[in-house]
Protein backbone atom coordinates (compact mmCIF):
# COMPACT_ATOMS: atom_id res chain seq x y z
CA UNK A 1 0.00 0.00 0.00
CA UNK A 2 2.95 2.33 0.09
CA UNK A 3 2.54 3.52 -3.70
CA UNK A 4 -0.86 5.25 -2.52
CA UNK A 5 0.93 7.32 0.22
CA UNK A 6 1.66 10.98 -0.83
CA UNK A 7 4.60 12.24 -1.22
CA UNK A 8 4.69 14.51 2.17
CA UNK A 9 3.78 11.17 4.07
CA UNK A 10 6.81 9.13 1.88
CA UNK A 11 9.12 11.73 2.93
CA UNK A 12 7.95 11.86 6.46
CA UNK A 13 8.73 8.20 6.81
CA UNK A 14 11.67 8.24 5.40
CA UNK A 15 13.16 10.83 7.40
CA UNK A 16 11.95 9.12 10.57
CA UNK A 17 13.19 5.47 9.44
CA UNK A 18 10.06 4.17 9.35
CA UNK A 19 10.25 3.41 5.60
CA UNK A 20 13.47 2.75 3.47
CA UNK A 21 14.06 4.51 0.43
CA UNK A 22 14.19 0.65 -1.46
CA UNK A 23 10.97 -0.79 0.08
CA UNK A 24 9.51 2.82 -1.20
CA UNK A 25 10.69 2.40 -4.15
CA UNK A 26 10.39 -1.45 -4.97
CA UNK A 27 6.61 -1.03 -3.74
CA UNK A 28 6.16 1.53 -6.89
CA UNK A 29 8.03 -0.67 -8.94
CA UNK A 30 5.70 -3.03 -8.04
CA UNK A 31 2.54 -1.27 -8.64
CA UNK A 32 3.97 -0.02 -12.12
CA UNK A 33 4.82 -3.72 -13.17
CA UNK A 34 1.19 -4.90 -12.35
CA UNK A 35 -0.77 -1.72 -13.96
CA UNK A 36 1.38 -0.06 -16.45
CA UNK A 37 0.87 -2.87 -19.09
CA UNK A 38 -2.71 -1.79 -19.04
CA UNK A 39 -2.45 1.96 -18.51
CA UNK A 40 1.00 2.90 -20.55
CA UNK A 41 1.85 5.67 -18.66
CA UNK A 42 5.52 5.03 -18.97
CA UNK A 43 7.88 4.66 -21.80
CA UNK A 44 11.05 3.65 -19.65
CA UNK A 45 11.02 2.64 -16.46
CA UNK A 46 14.49 3.19 -14.72
CA UNK A 47 14.99 0.26 -12.19
CA UNK A 48 17.84 0.06 -11.58
CA UNK A 49 18.78 3.94 -11.77
CA UNK A 50 16.06 4.41 -8.78
CA UNK A 51 17.06 1.56 -6.74
CA UNK A 52 20.87 2.74 -6.98
CA UNK A 53 19.82 6.03 -5.59
CA UNK A 54 17.81 4.63 -3.41
CA UNK A 55 20.17 2.36 -1.87
CA UNK A 56 22.61 5.58 -1.36
CA UNK A 57 19.90 8.01 0.31
CA UNK A 58 19.31 5.16 2.72
CA UNK A 59 23.05 4.81 3.32
CA UNK A 60 23.47 8.58 4.12
CA UNK A 61 20.24 8.21 6.39
CA UNK A 62 22.14 5.28 8.56
CA UNK A 63 25.28 7.15 8.58
CA UNK A 64 23.42 10.06 10.32
CA UNK A 65 23.00 12.33 7.74
CA UNK A 66 20.41 14.77 8.52
CA UNK A 67 20.85 17.10 5.31
CA UNK A 68 17.94 15.82 3.14
CA UNK A 69 15.74 17.96 0.89
CA UNK A 70 11.78 18.17 1.17
CA UNK A 71 11.46 15.40 -1.63
CA UNK A 72 13.81 12.83 -0.19
CA UNK A 73 12.63 9.59 -0.52
CA UNK A 74 9.93 10.00 -2.86
CA UNK A 75 9.28 8.65 -6.69
CA UNK A 76 9.21 11.07 -9.15
CA UNK A 77 8.31 10.15 -12.82
CA UNK A 78 9.13 12.80 -15.44
CA UNK A 79 8.04 13.85 -18.78
CA UNK A 80 10.03 12.40 -21.89
CA UNK A 81 10.90 15.37 -22.80
CA UNK A 82 12.90 16.44 -20.11
CA UNK A 83 16.58 15.62 -20.27
CA UNK A 84 17.58 12.77 -17.83
CA UNK A 85 21.58 11.83 -17.90
CA UNK A 86 21.72 8.45 -18.55
CA UNK A 87 18.58 7.66 -19.18
CA UNK A 88 17.17 7.42 -22.85
CA UNK A 89 15.01 10.88 -23.42
CA UNK A 90 13.26 10.07 -26.78
CA UNK A 91 9.82 13.40 -27.03
CA UNK A 92 7.70 9.58 -27.63
CA UNK A 93 9.20 9.68 -31.25
CA UNK A 94 11.18 7.62 -33.50
CA UNK A 95 13.24 10.30 -34.41
CA UNK A 96 15.10 10.40 -30.90
CA UNK A 97 14.65 6.37 -29.99
CA UNK A 98 17.88 5.48 -28.19
CA UNK A 99 19.01 8.99 -27.39
CA UNK A 100 20.78 9.25 -23.73
CA UNK A 101 21.48 12.48 -22.82
CA UNK A 102 24.74 13.24 -21.83
CA UNK A 103 23.21 16.30 -19.32
CA UNK A 104 20.39 16.97 -16.77
CA UNK A 105 17.74 19.43 -17.38
CA UNK A 106 17.90 22.17 -14.45
CA UNK A 107 14.44 20.58 -13.01
CA UNK A 108 15.81 16.87 -12.87
CA UNK A 109 19.14 18.31 -10.77
CA UNK A 110 17.17 20.25 -8.28
CA UNK A 111 15.10 16.89 -8.11
CA UNK A 112 18.27 14.87 -7.77
CA UNK A 113 19.45 17.61 -5.09
CA UNK A 114 15.46 17.24 -2.69
CA UNK A 115 16.44 13.60 -3.12
CA UNK A 116 13.84 12.66 -5.08
CA UNK A 117 14.25 8.78 -6.62
CA UNK A 118 13.56 9.55 -10.39
CA UNK A 119 11.45 6.55 -11.15
CA UNK A 120 11.20 6.98 -14.98
CA UNK A 121 10.06 8.71 -18.37
CA UNK A 122 6.48 9.10 -19.10
CA UNK A 123 5.01 8.71 -22.26
CA UNK A 124 3.80 11.99 -23.99
CA UNK A 125 2.19 13.48 -27.74
CA UNK A 126 5.31 13.02 -29.93
CA UNK A 127 7.17 16.47 -29.01
CA UNK A 128 4.67 17.41 -26.96
CA UNK A 129 2.31 17.96 -29.91
CA UNK A 130 -1.19 16.51 -29.25
CA UNK A 131 -4.07 16.36 -27.08
CA UNK A 132 -4.73 12.74 -26.65
CA UNK A 133 -1.29 11.32 -25.86
CA UNK A 134 -2.55 9.33 -28.93
CA UNK A 135 0.47 10.95 -31.11
CA UNK A 136 3.58 8.98 -29.32
CA UNK A 137 5.46 6.74 -31.42
CA UNK A 138 5.32 4.28 -28.51
CA UNK A 139 1.93 3.62 -28.10
CA UNK A 140 -1.38 5.23 -26.38
CA UNK A 141 -1.83 5.88 -22.38
CA UNK A 142 -5.02 5.20 -21.16
CA UNK A 143 -6.94 6.78 -18.82
CA UNK A 144 -7.19 5.06 -16.20
CA UNK A 145 -10.74 5.70 -15.07
CA UNK A 146 -11.92 4.51 -18.41
CA UNK A 147 -9.48 2.75 -20.09
CA UNK A 148 -10.89 2.97 -23.46
CA UNK A 149 -11.00 6.52 -23.32
CA UNK A 150 -7.66 9.24 -23.54
CA UNK A 151 -6.36 10.57 -20.61
CA UNK A 152 -5.65 13.81 -22.24
CA UNK A 153 -2.48 14.81 -23.19
CA UNK A 154 0.44 15.98 -24.34
CA UNK A 155 1.57 15.40 -20.58
CA UNK A 156 -0.73 11.93 -21.05
CA UNK A 157 1.73 9.17 -19.20
CA UNK A 158 2.63 11.79 -16.35
CA UNK A 159 -1.23 12.60 -15.53
CA UNK A 160 -1.87 8.76 -15.71
CA UNK A 161 1.27 7.89 -13.76
CA UNK A 162 -0.34 9.60 -10.58
CA UNK A 163 -3.98 8.91 -11.25
CA UNK A 164 -3.22 5.46 -11.24
CA UNK A 165 -1.48 5.69 -8.12
CA UNK A 166 2.22 4.56 -9.67
CA UNK A 167 3.77 7.58 -8.35
CA UNK A 168 2.53 10.07 -6.31
CA UNK A 169 4.45 13.02 -7.96
CA UNK A 170 5.23 13.23 -11.92
CA UNK A 171 6.73 16.25 -13.89
CA UNK A 172 4.80 17.65 -17.28
CA UNK A 173 5.54 20.41 -19.54
CA UNK A 174 2.51 22.75 -20.86
CA UNK A 175 2.35 24.79 -23.76
CA UNK A 176 -0.99 25.31 -24.89
CA UNK A 177 -2.81 23.07 -21.47
CA UNK A 178 -0.52 19.96 -21.67
CA UNK A 179 -0.21 19.91 -17.90
CA UNK A 180 -3.95 20.83 -17.02
CA UNK A 181 -6.01 19.72 -19.96
CA UNK A 182 -4.60 15.81 -19.01
CA UNK A 183 -4.74 16.56 -14.98
CA UNK A 184 -8.62 17.11 -15.50
CA UNK A 185 -9.22 14.38 -17.18
CA UNK A 186 -7.69 11.84 -15.26
CA UNK A 187 -9.00 13.38 -12.32
CA UNK A 188 -5.21 14.74 -10.65
CA UNK A 189 -3.72 18.47 -9.91
CA UNK A 190 -1.57 20.06 -12.40
CA UNK A 191 0.11 23.14 -12.07
CA UNK A 192 1.59 25.25 -14.99
CA UNK A 193 3.44 27.79 -13.43
CA UNK A 194 4.41 31.73 -14.73
CA UNK A 195 6.45 31.47 -17.37
CA UNK A 196 10.14 32.02 -16.66
CA UNK A 197 9.80 30.64 -12.93
CA UNK A 198 10.88 27.38 -13.85
CA UNK A 199 14.24 26.70 -16.29
CA UNK A 200 13.40 25.14 -19.43
CA UNK A 201 17.31 24.25 -19.61
CA UNK A 202 17.36 20.77 -20.74
CA UNK A 203 13.33 20.85 -22.06
CA UNK A 204 13.77 19.84 -25.38
CA UNK A 205 11.54 23.07 -26.76
CA UNK A 206 8.43 23.14 -28.66
CA UNK A 207 7.55 26.78 -28.62
CA UNK A 208 9.77 28.64 -26.23
CA UNK A 209 7.79 31.75 -25.62
CA UNK A 210 5.03 29.03 -24.18
CA UNK A 211 6.61 25.54 -22.76
CA UNK A 212 6.96 25.70 -18.91
CA UNK A 213 7.59 22.57 -16.81
CA UNK A 214 5.54 21.92 -13.79
CA UNK A 215 4.30 19.33 -11.60
CA UNK A 216 1.07 16.57 -11.39
CA UNK A 217 -0.25 15.19 -7.84
CA UNK A 218 -3.11 13.95 -6.08
CA UNK A 219 -3.07 17.23 -3.88
CA UNK A 220 -2.12 20.91 -3.61
CA UNK A 221 0.67 20.10 -1.01
CA UNK A 222 1.99 17.80 -2.62
CA UNK A 223 2.26 20.04 -6.06
CA UNK A 224 3.14 23.13 -3.81
CA UNK A 225 6.53 20.88 -2.80
CA UNK A 226 7.62 19.60 -6.32
CA UNK A 227 7.03 23.09 -7.48
CA UNK A 228 8.91 24.89 -4.67
CA UNK A 229 11.53 22.47 -5.81
CA UNK A 230 11.95 22.61 -9.25
CA UNK A 231 11.29 26.66 -9.52
CA UNK A 232 13.68 29.18 -9.14
CA UNK A 233 17.09 31.11 -10.74
CA UNK A 234 18.81 29.57 -13.54
CA UNK A 235 21.89 31.16 -15.69
CA UNK A 236 21.19 28.79 -18.35
CA UNK A 237 18.02 29.90 -19.74
CA UNK A 238 17.87 33.27 -20.53
CA UNK A 239 14.05 33.20 -20.10
CA UNK A 240 14.42 32.71 -16.64
CA UNK A 241 12.92 35.25 -14.63
CA UNK A 242 15.54 34.71 -12.04
CA UNK A 243 13.51 34.62 -9.03
CA UNK A 244 12.43 32.13 -6.07
CA UNK A 245 8.75 31.61 -5.48
CA UNK A 246 7.81 32.61 -1.82
CA UNK A 247 7.19 29.99 0.86
CA UNK A 248 3.97 28.13 0.22
CA UNK A 249 1.98 27.96 3.52
CA UNK A 250 -1.17 26.00 4.19
CA UNK A 251 -2.26 26.09 7.89
CA UNK A 252 -5.27 26.83 9.93
CA UNK A 253 -8.75 27.53 8.49
CA UNK A 254 -9.39 27.99 4.83
CA UNK A 255 -11.05 30.95 4.12
CA UNK A 256 -11.41 33.29 0.85
CA UNK A 257 -12.65 36.18 2.65
CA UNK A 258 -11.63 39.28 0.82
CA UNK A 259 -10.76 37.19 -2.23
CA UNK A 260 -11.77 38.59 -5.69
CA UNK A 261 -12.68 36.10 -8.02
CA UNK A 262 -14.00 36.20 -11.80
CA UNK A 263 -16.16 34.07 -14.36
CA UNK A 264 -15.26 34.81 -17.83
CA UNK A 265 -18.22 34.07 -19.64
CA UNK A 266 -15.97 33.27 -23.12
CA UNK A 267 -15.12 30.08 -21.27
CA UNK A 268 -18.83 28.53 -20.50
CA UNK A 269 -19.73 28.99 -24.18
CA UNK A 270 -21.78 26.63 -26.67
CA UNK A 271 -18.72 23.82 -26.85
CA UNK A 272 -19.12 22.91 -22.83
CA UNK A 273 -21.01 19.57 -21.85
CA UNK A 274 -23.73 19.93 -19.06
CA UNK A 275 -22.27 18.05 -17.33
CA UNK A 276 -18.86 19.90 -16.88
CA UNK A 277 -20.89 23.10 -16.30
CA UNK A 278 -22.68 21.48 -13.83
CA UNK A 279 -19.52 20.59 -11.74
CA UNK A 280 -17.42 23.80 -12.42
CA UNK A 281 -20.56 25.86 -11.29
CA UNK A 282 -21.34 23.86 -8.19
CA UNK A 283 -17.08 24.97 -6.97
CA UNK A 284 -18.17 28.19 -7.98
CA UNK A 285 -20.32 28.13 -5.23
CA UNK A 286 -18.09 26.44 -2.82
CA UNK A 287 -15.37 29.00 -3.39
CA UNK A 288 -18.12 31.34 -2.64
CA UNK A 289 -18.91 29.79 0.50
CA UNK A 290 -15.63 30.32 1.50
CA UNK A 291 -15.77 33.94 1.72
CA UNK A 292 -14.71 34.80 -2.25
CA UNK A 293 -16.63 37.42 -4.16
CA UNK A 294 -17.36 36.07 -7.21
CA UNK A 295 -18.29 38.43 -10.21
CA UNK A 296 -19.03 37.38 -13.80
CA UNK A 297 -16.35 38.83 -16.50
CA UNK A 298 -15.79 39.19 -20.20
CA UNK A 299 -12.46 38.05 -22.20
CA UNK A 300 -13.07 39.12 -25.39
CA UNK A 301 -10.55 38.16 -27.39
CA UNK A 302 -10.67 34.18 -25.70
CA UNK A 303 -12.35 33.08 -29.31
CA UNK A 304 -9.00 34.24 -31.10
CA UNK A 305 -6.50 33.02 -28.89
CA UNK A 306 -6.78 29.67 -30.10
CA UNK A 307 -6.12 30.95 -33.81
CA UNK A 308 -3.37 33.16 -32.85
CA UNK A 309 -1.98 29.83 -30.77
CA UNK A 310 -2.40 27.63 -33.82
CA UNK A 311 0.44 30.14 -35.56
CA UNK A 312 2.51 31.07 -33.02
CA UNK A 313 3.11 27.28 -31.47
CA UNK A 314 3.57 25.87 -34.64
CA UNK A 315 5.72 28.77 -35.87
CA UNK A 316 8.58 28.72 -32.86
CA UNK A 317 8.05 24.49 -33.37
CA UNK A 318 9.73 24.57 -36.51
CA UNK A 319 12.36 26.45 -35.91
CA UNK A 320 13.27 24.50 -32.66
CA UNK A 321 12.55 21.47 -34.60
CA UNK A 322 15.34 21.99 -37.62
CA UNK A 323 17.99 20.76 -35.22
CA UNK A 324 16.39 16.87 -35.65
CA UNK A 325 18.44 16.73 -39.19
CA UNK A 326 20.71 13.25 -38.22
CA UNK A 327 23.80 14.76 -37.70
CA UNK A 328 24.77 14.98 -34.52
CA UNK A 329 21.99 12.91 -32.47
CA UNK A 330 18.88 10.48 -32.63
CA UNK A 331 17.50 9.07 -35.86
CA UNK A 332 19.22 9.02 -39.13
CA UNK A 333 17.46 7.33 -42.91
CA UNK A 334 20.03 4.86 -44.10
CA UNK A 335 21.52 5.19 -47.90
CA UNK A 336 20.81 8.67 -48.32
CA UNK A 337 23.45 9.92 -50.90
CA UNK A 338 23.56 13.51 -49.89
CA UNK A 339 22.91 15.61 -47.43
CA UNK A 340 19.94 17.22 -48.33
CA UNK A 341 18.09 13.66 -49.01
CA UNK A 342 19.61 12.78 -45.95
CA UNK A 343 17.68 15.84 -44.34
CA UNK A 344 14.45 14.88 -46.04
CA UNK A 345 14.34 11.58 -45.44
CA UNK A 346 15.47 11.37 -42.00
CA UNK A 347 12.78 14.00 -40.96
CA UNK A 348 10.25 12.23 -42.87
CA UNK A 349 10.98 8.93 -41.51
CA UNK A 350 11.72 9.99 -38.20
CA UNK A 351 8.49 12.27 -37.13
CA UNK A 352 5.11 11.28 -37.07
CA UNK A 353 1.92 13.08 -38.96
CA UNK A 354 0.76 15.63 -36.28
CA UNK A 355 4.80 16.75 -35.82
CA UNK A 356 5.25 16.91 -39.72
CA UNK A 357 1.81 19.14 -39.80
CA UNK A 358 2.97 21.77 -37.18
CA UNK A 359 5.98 21.81 -38.73
CA UNK A 360 4.62 22.20 -42.43
CA UNK A 361 1.66 25.17 -40.74
CA UNK A 362 4.84 26.93 -38.63
CA UNK A 363 6.93 26.75 -41.97
CA UNK A 364 3.58 28.29 -44.38
CA UNK A 365 3.02 30.95 -41.51
CA UNK A 366 6.96 32.10 -41.44
CA UNK A 367 7.43 31.83 -45.16
CA UNK A 368 8.26 34.87 -47.45
CA UNK A 369 4.98 36.58 -48.09
CA UNK A 370 3.09 35.19 -45.28
CA UNK A 371 4.88 36.36 -42.42
CA UNK A 372 2.65 39.69 -41.55
CA UNK A 373 -0.49 38.02 -42.60
CA UNK A 374 -0.14 35.08 -40.28
CA UNK A 375 2.43 35.29 -37.98
CA UNK A 376 2.80 39.18 -36.83
CA UNK A 377 -1.10 38.99 -36.78
CA UNK A 378 -0.95 36.17 -34.46
CA UNK A 379 1.53 38.14 -32.31
CA UNK A 380 -1.00 41.39 -32.41
CA UNK A 381 -3.69 39.47 -31.17
CA UNK A 382 -1.88 37.95 -28.54
CA UNK A 383 -1.16 41.67 -27.18
CA UNK A 384 -4.84 41.87 -26.94
CA UNK A 385 -5.40 38.81 -25.03
CA UNK A 386 -2.89 39.25 -22.77
CA UNK A 387 -4.67 43.67 -22.37
CA UNK A 388 -7.89 41.42 -21.49
CA UNK A 389 -6.35 39.79 -18.44
CA UNK A 390 -4.52 42.85 -17.48
CA UNK A 391 -7.85 44.51 -17.68
CA UNK A 392 -9.62 41.21 -15.64
CA UNK A 393 -6.49 41.43 -12.92
CA UNK A 394 -7.12 45.19 -12.46
CA UNK A 395 -10.61 43.55 -10.65
CA UNK A 396 -9.94 39.99 -9.52
CA UNK A 397 -7.04 38.35 -7.98
CA UNK A 398 -8.22 35.21 -9.99
CA UNK A 399 -9.95 33.66 -12.73
CA UNK A 400 -11.95 30.65 -12.58
CA UNK A 401 -13.44 28.12 -15.45
CA UNK A 402 -13.64 24.86 -16.70
CA UNK A 403 -9.93 23.11 -17.50
CA UNK A 404 -11.56 21.49 -20.59
CA UNK A 405 -14.93 21.83 -21.85
CA UNK A 406 -15.27 18.07 -22.19
CA UNK A 407 -15.00 14.96 -20.21
CA UNK A 408 -12.08 12.61 -21.71
CA UNK A 409 -12.89 11.21 -25.40
CA UNK A 410 -12.58 8.01 -26.93
CA UNK A 411 -9.23 6.65 -27.73
CA UNK A 412 -9.52 7.16 -31.66
CA UNK A 413 -12.44 9.64 -31.89
CA UNK A 414 -10.38 12.85 -32.81
CA UNK A 415 -7.23 11.47 -34.68
CA UNK A 416 -8.43 12.18 -37.59
CA UNK A 417 -9.55 15.72 -37.11
CA UNK A 418 -6.79 17.37 -36.15
CA UNK A 419 -9.21 20.91 -35.77
CA UNK A 420 -11.02 18.90 -33.47
CA UNK A 421 -8.53 18.46 -31.17
CA UNK A 422 -7.06 21.58 -31.53
CA UNK A 423 -10.81 23.11 -29.86
CA UNK A 424 -10.38 20.92 -26.76
CA UNK A 425 -7.63 23.50 -25.84
CA UNK A 426 -9.67 26.30 -25.39
CA UNK A 427 -9.60 27.00 -22.15
CA UNK A 428 -6.07 26.74 -21.17
CA UNK A 429 -4.19 28.32 -24.38
CA UNK A 430 -4.95 32.09 -23.65
CA UNK A 431 -2.97 30.98 -20.41
CA UNK A 432 0.31 30.26 -22.39
CA UNK A 433 -0.07 33.34 -24.90
CA UNK A 434 0.11 35.77 -21.49
CA UNK A 435 2.65 33.60 -19.06
CA UNK A 436 0.48 33.47 -16.48
CA UNK A 437 0.06 30.61 -13.77
CA UNK A 438 -2.80 28.50 -13.71
CA UNK A 439 -3.68 24.97 -11.93
CA UNK A 440 -6.09 22.63 -12.72
CA UNK A 441 -8.09 21.05 -9.50
CA UNK A 442 -10.75 18.29 -9.76
CA UNK A 443 -13.87 19.27 -9.14
CA UNK A 444 -16.24 16.04 -9.54
CA UNK A 445 -17.49 13.16 -12.06
CA UNK A 446 -19.76 13.58 -14.61
CA UNK A 447 -20.95 10.54 -16.04
CA UNK A 448 -18.29 8.56 -14.15
CA UNK A 449 -15.28 10.44 -15.73
CA UNK A 450 -13.18 13.60 -13.91
CA UNK A 451 -13.61 16.96 -14.36
CA UNK A 452 -11.18 19.93 -13.72
CA UNK A 453 -11.45 23.43 -12.22
CA UNK A 454 -9.18 25.81 -13.86
CA UNK A 455 -8.12 28.59 -11.44
CA UNK A 456 -5.20 31.26 -13.23
CA UNK A 457 -3.78 34.41 -11.37
CA UNK A 458 -1.20 36.92 -12.13
CA UNK A 459 2.31 36.86 -13.04
CA UNK A 460 4.32 35.58 -9.98
CA UNK A 461 1.10 35.08 -8.47
CA UNK A 462 1.49 31.11 -8.45
CA UNK A 463 1.94 31.18 -4.30
CA UNK A 464 -1.65 32.45 -4.29
CA UNK A 465 -2.83 30.24 -6.53
CA UNK A 466 -1.91 26.99 -4.97
CA UNK A 467 -3.16 28.49 -1.65
CA UNK A 468 -6.76 29.25 -3.14
CA UNK A 469 -6.57 25.80 -4.35
CA UNK A 470 -5.80 24.52 -1.11
CA UNK A 471 -8.69 25.93 0.28
CA UNK A 472 -10.89 24.29 -2.79
CA UNK A 473 -9.34 20.83 -1.53
CA UNK A 474 -10.14 21.69 2.31
CA UNK A 475 -14.05 21.87 1.94
CA UNK A 476 -14.05 19.20 -0.80
CA UNK A 477 -13.28 15.40 -1.23
CA UNK A 478 -12.98 15.08 -5.24
CA UNK A 479 -9.16 14.72 -5.13
CA UNK A 480 -9.69 11.87 -3.28
CA UNK A 481 -11.11 9.53 -5.56
CA UNK A 482 -9.14 7.01 -6.95
CA UNK A 483 -9.41 4.62 -10.06
CA UNK A 484 -9.96 1.17 -10.09
CA UNK A 485 -7.39 0.03 -12.46
CA UNK A 486 -6.94 -3.26 -11.75
CA UNK A 487 -10.60 -3.61 -12.77
CA UNK A 488 -10.22 -3.91 -16.77
CA UNK A 489 -12.20 -0.68 -17.73
CA UNK A 490 -13.83 -0.46 -14.15
CA UNK A 491 -14.66 2.42 -12.64
CA UNK A 492 -14.88 3.33 -8.73
CA UNK A 493 -15.98 6.56 -7.19
CA UNK B 1 -7.40 30.21 -47.84
CA UNK B 2 -6.99 26.83 -49.86
CA UNK B 3 -3.93 25.30 -50.77
CA UNK B 4 -2.88 24.30 -53.90
CA UNK B 5 -0.56 21.09 -53.84
CA UNK B 6 2.34 23.15 -55.54
CA UNK B 7 2.75 25.37 -52.39
CA UNK B 8 2.51 22.32 -50.15
CA UNK B 9 5.41 20.67 -52.21
CA UNK B 10 6.98 24.36 -51.62
CA UNK B 11 6.48 24.60 -47.97
CA UNK B 12 8.04 20.91 -47.76
CA UNK B 13 10.89 21.52 -49.11
CA UNK B 14 11.61 24.59 -47.16
CA UNK B 15 10.99 22.52 -44.03
CA UNK B 16 13.16 19.70 -45.27
CA UNK B 17 10.41 16.95 -45.39
CA UNK B 18 10.34 14.49 -48.17
CA UNK B 19 6.46 13.85 -47.92
CA UNK B 20 4.81 10.66 -49.57
CA UNK B 21 2.14 11.57 -52.22
CA UNK B 22 -0.33 10.40 -49.74
CA UNK B 23 0.89 12.64 -47.08
CA UNK B 24 1.06 15.71 -49.74
CA UNK B 25 -2.35 15.14 -50.57
CA UNK B 26 -3.51 14.90 -47.21
CA UNK B 27 -1.96 18.01 -46.00
CA UNK B 28 -3.45 19.91 -48.72
CA UNK B 29 -6.82 19.53 -47.45
CA UNK B 30 -6.15 18.97 -43.80
CA UNK B 31 -3.64 22.82 -43.99
CA UNK B 32 -6.41 24.53 -45.59
CA UNK B 33 -8.96 23.62 -42.94
CA UNK B 34 -6.74 24.89 -40.38
CA UNK B 35 -5.69 28.11 -41.80
CA UNK B 36 -9.42 29.01 -43.48
CA UNK B 37 -9.97 28.36 -39.23
CA UNK B 38 -6.85 30.68 -37.75
CA UNK B 39 -8.14 33.23 -40.68
CA UNK B 40 -10.85 34.31 -38.02
CA UNK B 41 -8.42 36.75 -36.63
CA UNK B 42 -8.66 38.33 -40.09
CA UNK B 43 -12.00 40.07 -38.62
CA UNK B 44 -9.81 41.72 -35.88
CA UNK B 45 -9.07 44.92 -36.44
CA UNK B 46 -5.48 45.21 -35.00
CA UNK B 47 -4.21 48.52 -36.82
CA UNK B 48 -1.67 49.59 -33.82
CA UNK B 49 -1.78 47.25 -31.76
CA UNK B 50 2.15 46.10 -31.12
CA UNK B 51 2.95 42.36 -31.62
CA UNK B 52 4.23 40.14 -28.38
CA UNK B 53 6.78 38.11 -28.70
CA UNK B 54 7.41 37.17 -25.39
CA UNK B 55 5.09 37.40 -22.64
CA UNK B 56 7.02 37.85 -19.90
CA UNK B 57 9.33 41.06 -20.34
CA UNK B 58 13.11 39.58 -20.06
CA UNK B 59 16.24 41.32 -19.12
CA UNK B 60 19.87 39.28 -21.00
CA UNK B 61 21.43 36.69 -18.99
CA UNK B 62 24.91 37.77 -19.42
CA UNK B 63 28.36 36.62 -17.28
CA UNK B 64 31.91 37.41 -17.35
CA UNK B 65 33.53 36.71 -20.84
CA UNK B 66 35.74 33.63 -18.76
CA UNK B 67 36.39 30.43 -21.08
CA UNK B 68 35.19 27.62 -19.34
CA UNK B 69 34.68 23.53 -19.82
CA UNK B 70 32.22 22.66 -22.30
CA UNK B 71 30.59 18.71 -22.95
CA UNK B 72 33.34 16.28 -23.54
CA UNK B 73 33.58 15.89 -26.98
CA UNK B 74 34.04 12.29 -26.74
CA UNK B 75 30.41 12.05 -25.12
CA UNK B 76 29.08 13.79 -27.42
CA UNK B 77 30.17 11.98 -30.83
CA UNK B 78 29.09 8.93 -28.64
CA UNK B 79 25.46 10.20 -29.60
CA UNK B 80 26.16 10.67 -33.04
CA UNK B 81 25.03 8.28 -36.06
CA UNK B 82 28.03 8.56 -37.60
CA UNK B 83 31.50 9.74 -36.13
CA UNK B 84 34.96 9.82 -37.52
CA UNK B 85 38.17 11.41 -36.24
CA UNK B 86 36.40 13.49 -33.41
CA UNK B 87 34.01 14.90 -36.50
CA UNK B 88 30.28 14.12 -37.19
CA UNK B 89 30.35 11.97 -40.05
CA UNK B 90 27.35 13.23 -43.11
CA UNK B 91 26.96 12.60 -46.63
CA UNK B 92 28.22 14.25 -49.47
CA UNK B 93 27.88 18.01 -48.69
CA UNK B 94 27.83 19.41 -52.58
CA UNK B 95 24.99 18.26 -54.60
CA UNK B 96 25.23 18.72 -58.37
Amino acid sequence: MTHKLSAARLNRLFLAGELSAVEITESVLSRIASVDPVVGAFIKVAAEHALDRARKLDARRKAGDREFGPLAGVPVAVKDNICTCGIETTCASRILKGYVPPYDATVVERLRASGAIIIGKTNMDEFAMGSSGETSAFGVTRNPWDLERIPGGSSSGSAAAVAAEEVPLSLGSDTGGSIRQPAALTGVVGLKPTYGYVSRYGLVAFASSLDQIGPFGHDVEDVARLFEVIAGPDRRDATNAGRTPPEVKFGGEPSLKGVRLGVPREYFGSGIEAGVRARVEEAIKQLEELGASVEECSLPSTEHALSAYYIIAPAEASANLARFDGVRYGYRAAGASGLLEMYGRTRAEGFGPEVKRRIMIGTYALSSGYYDAYYKKAQQVRTLVIRDFERAFGRFDALVTPTVPTTAWRLGEKLDDPLSMYLADICTIPVNLAGLPAISVPCGFADGLPVGLQLIGQHFADTQLLQLAWAYQKVTKHHEARPDVDLKGGRQQ
Amino acid sequence: MALTLKEVEHVARLARLSLSEEEKAAFTVQLSRILEHVESMNRLDVTGVPPTYHAVSLENVLRADKPQASLDRQTVLEQAPEAEAGCFRVPKITEG
